[in-house]
């Protein structure tokens, strides 16, 4: 009866403040990416929680795979010498 | 790959899921998950967003109306927070692999459900104050707890929700006192809306635990953390000081301070109009969703021509990117 077709999903990274990253805000749906700009300000800054907005159509990330987790993150759990308190130096020493 | 649920032991899967869930850490997208653990997820969800949607008709029926225009200008704001509220909610059941066009198909056809108290005419300006009071704060008893609950992007979507819903309640607080310091006739609205909205608020946690079928394993599953009775009565505890502060009358005979538990003993909604209006024979359940239909097949045309011209223009033009380096 009618077309089934919806807008595409984008995602949604705004930066709150200068000197701070642009962080994963939510996703939206948007025909293209002036309108996805447009419903990322409407829909995530409506109480000033963005000085710059960032959308990323979401079929374009990349993921990891959770059963690659440990493939990928356990090698650096037994690298504790990349960790500044693995070394026990003396007390005089005092900001190191 | 979905391990058989029926088996006695836990596959590897099932045990890493209900690690998760022990350890109090969350169930993301890509986890593997149950297959009801999703199903009841895509369903409180999908409730949650068309509540928040369906809710906008209520408060929309008077922004035309709003006695001032400072109140017109915060109402329209409070529409359009709930307007965001079901959007961020669709995308976090759309993580669950739900279809958002399916969802909102389900709901003009009344194949899903939404909160009956959007099923409650408003017909008069103290209705927005008790809706912002009553309605927003009993969700708000609801929602903070949901903000722990065990699927990341639900929670996530209730955070931004929480911080917004403090401004309904209190908007909504500050009509009823304004009207209840007004004239003997502007506090009689006040009392006449906090009678029409206290049972349907009341009823908004939901049957009795001992008649909530779905309760139990949304608990175990951490997706709700309270029972609906102890949301009840949270929402109790707090509404009736609130009320004593308006000079309001909560309209329950029953309703006493027990000095012993500490809590509100209250009197017992009438269950048999809470099942009505789930049904679909409350006061306005056909117009709210009929609205609904008609707006959504009256953008039809719009959504078509923005798919045809975002179409169009990808075939001669790359999309304007930024030029900030990252």
């Amino acid at each position: 009866m009618e077309s089934k077709k919806d807008y595409p999903l984008w995602e949604v990274f705004i930066r709150s403040n200068r000197g701070i990253d642009h962080k994963h805000a939510g996703s939206l749906r948007a025909a293209d990416a002036e309108m996805a700009l447009q419903n990322a300000r409407d829909l995530y800054t409506r109480r000033s929680e963005g000085v710059s907005i960032w959308v990323v159509p979401s079929n374009q990330i990349i993921a990891s795979d959770p059963d690659d987790k440990e493939i990928l993150f356990d090698p650096s759990k037994d690298k504790i010498y990349r960790h500044p308190t693995f070394y026990s130096l003396p007390d005089e020493l005092e900001h190191m | 790959m979905r391990a058989n649920q029926n088996s006695k032991t836990l596959s590897a899967d099932e045990l890493k899921f209900e690690e998760l869930l022990a350890s109090g850490r969350k169930i993301e997208p890509r986890d593997w998950m149950p297959d009801d653990y999703r199903k009841t997820l895509i369903r409180q969800i999908g409730q949650h967003a068309h509540s928040e949607i369906i809710g906008m008709q209520p408060e929309g029926n008077w922004i035309t109306r709003a006695p001032s225009l400072k109140r017109k200008a915060i109402l329209m704001s409070k529409v359009q927070d709930e307007a965001g509220h079901g959007l961020y909610l669709y995308s976090a059941a759309e993580t669950l692999e739900a279809d958002r066009t399916d969802m909102l198909e389900k709901l003009n056809n009344g194949k899903m459900k939404y909160s009956s108290i959007f099923n409650y005419p408003t017909p008069c300006w103290a209705d927005m104050g008790a809706i912002g009071w009553l309605v927003d704060g009993a969700a708000i008893c609801n929602q903070v707890p949901l903000c722990r609950t065990s699927y990341g992007p639900y929670a996530r979507a209730m955070v931004r929700i929480c911080k917004e819903e403090s401004f309904h309640q209190r908007q909504g607080y500050e009509i009823m006192l304004t009207l209840c310091r007004g004239s003997a006739e502007q506090k009689q609205m006040a009392q006449d809306a906090l009678n029409r909205w206290w049972w349907p608020s009341i009823m908004m946690f939901g049957p009795r635990d001992d008649k909530s079928p779905n309760s139990e394993l949304s608990l175990k599953w951490k997706i709700k953390l309270f029972s609906n009775d102890e949301l009840r009565q949270k929402f109790v505890d707090i509404a009736v000081p609130q009320a004593n502060i308006l000079g309001l009358t909560v309209p329950d005979n029953d309703l006493s301070w027990n000095e012993e538990t500490g809590h509100y003993t209250y009197g017992e909604p009438d269950w048999e109009e809470f099942f009505e209006v789930i049904q679909g024979n409350g006061p306005c359940n056909k117009e709210r969703v009929s609205n609904r239909r008609e707006a959504h097949e009256n953008g039809q045309w719009v959504r078509d021509a923005a798919i045809a011209y975002a179409e169009k223009r990808a075939k001669i033009s790359r999309p304007k990117t930024t030029q900030d380096p990252l």
